[in-house]
């Protein structure tokens, strides 16, 4: 078949290799700056069956790294028009659309049709039950993930004795100091490379390729093209905290582990700020749209919270407010510490959050 | 006279909050010790969360230093 004669001719791939690849269904979470490269490139190569899960829809700030959109797709849901920019590419492979975000109670009935998993997500809570559930139901996980100009790549769950995400990194972080694209920046290039590594790592484990990152954990650091690469194993201790049975998995609250007393809902803050005069601080950069015309709103950006003692040492609650509630989060958490109260908060979701009373003035 | 130091390789936020992605430390006896020496000399690590790898070997509890031995910090990344 002419459309993969050039890797078929790879001793390491050959007939029965293409076979494999063509029988294998591989299931993409998240169509973001990871998930776009591991889709062309899985499709590309010849997986029949692709799935992708992602909620969301297209936004132009997508566009510096998500590289199957363009212009023409803004607006439109990320899984339906990844089904049709793929199908139309390439005729023949088939996508399920899943224009949803994986939950505790939909990857029961998502997962179990797929043979391998790819991490395209975004933030922790995501990343752990993705986690969870490939081990609750056996199947291996291309795990990604990114900094700035770093990634990290590795195959969990892919066999016995096989290491899994919480092996690497035990335990929930509670607090998002690590942000996500938005929050910390990021060059097309680096999700560019590491999401083809994921979909490199999936195509050598389905045809038998190569050594598999198993066991194993890749660090890159594109500043330099350095690349360092650890071992990992199980560990019975790292696992205490996931769940074992469909039952238990189907409780667990992955946003709520993310989650610490210093946060709060729009409606609640609001709500109290009737009740007993509170303060609210828009911690973003004076350029991040919409402004808030409240007069119970105070406009200190992030980096000049900490000139502003006289106003986290009184006793008026302070709700930190950001785009996400990304930044807000340490930013209470810190201060919190600092001034030894309770009543400086971080608005969960932020200005994006549908509770939010900022918007744009039409 | 030959002093052991140990490599320290750091990434991600790490290495943005030390300035550096590499170090030397002097010689420690385990990593308990380790630690101790990096928050008081980089008190901005203080609540960062990450894991600790000896000569590229992924470790969860105390453990010994050989002489030389490399270290690896490694903060979990959460960007797709």
């Amino acid at each position: 078949m002419e459309r993969f004669e050039r890797q078929m001719i790879l001793p390491e791939l050959g007939i029965e290799g293409q076979q494999k690849l063509r029988s294998a269904k591989v299931l993409v979470v998240g169509a973001g700056g990871l998930g776009c490269p591991a889709l062309l490139y899985l499709a590309a190569a010849g997986v029949k069956t692709i799935g992708i899960a992602d909620g969301d829809k297209i936004e132009a700030s997508n566009l510096n790294r998500q590289i199957l959109f363009g212009y023409n797709n803004i607006g439109k849901s990320k899984a339906s028009t990844t089904a049709k920019i793929i199908t139309e590419k390439y005729p023949d492979i088939h996508v399920n659309a899943y224009d949803e975000f994986l939950t505790v109670e939909n990857i029961p009935l998502i997962l179990p049709h797929y043979d391998v998993v790819v991490d395209g997500t975004d933030n922790f809570a995501s990343r752990y039950m993705l986690n969870d559930a490939s081990v609750l139901f056996d199947k291996p996980l291309v795990y990604g993930a990114i900094y700035r100009f770093e990634g990290q790549v590795a195959l969990f769950n892919a066999g016995n004795g096989s290491a899994n995400y919480r092996d690497l990194f035990p335990q929930i972080p509670t607090f998002g100091e690590v942000a996500n694209c938005s929050e910390a920046g990021v060059l097309g290039v680096l999700p560019g490379i590491i999401g083809i590594l994921q979909a490199t790592e999936a195509i050598k484990w389905i045809a038998g390729i190569g050594r598999p990152l198993v066991n194993k954990v890749l660090f890159c650091n594109l500043t330099n093209h350095s690349f360092y690469e650890i071992d990992l194993a199980p560990n019975e201790d790292a696992q205490k905290n996931r769940p074992t049975t469909l039952e238990d998995f189907q409780k667990a609250n992955y946003s709520a582990d993310c989650m610490t007393v210093a946060d709060i809902g729009w409606k609640k803050a609001l709500e109290s700020s009737t009740q007993k005069t509170s303060v609210f601080v828009d911690i973003r950069d004076p350029t991040e749209m919409p402004r808030w015309s409240s007069s119970q709103c105070l406009e200190i950006p992030y980096g000049r919270l900490a000139e502003r003692a006289e106003l986290f040492s009184g006793e008026t609650p302070v709700f930190l407010f950001c785009q996400h509630g990304i930044r807000s989060r340490p930013a209470a958490v810190e201060l919190r510490k600092i001034f030894k109260r309770n009543s400086i908060y971080s608005i969960t979701g932020g200005v994006e959050h549908p509770d939010s009373p900022v918007r744009l003035l039409k | 006279m030959r002093i052991e130091v140990h490599t320290i390789k750091m990434f991600g936020i790490i290495a943005e909050k030390t300035g550096t992605h590499v170090l030397s430390a002097p010689h420690m006896d385990d990593t308990d010790q380790f630690t101790a020496w990096l928050f008081e000399r980089y008190p901005q690590l203080e609540g960062v969360r990450f894991t600790l790898a000896i000569d590229k070997q992924l470790i969860h509890s105390n453990t010994v230093l050989n002489e030389g031995a490399e270290i690896a910090l490694l903060p979990p990344y959460s960007g797709g």
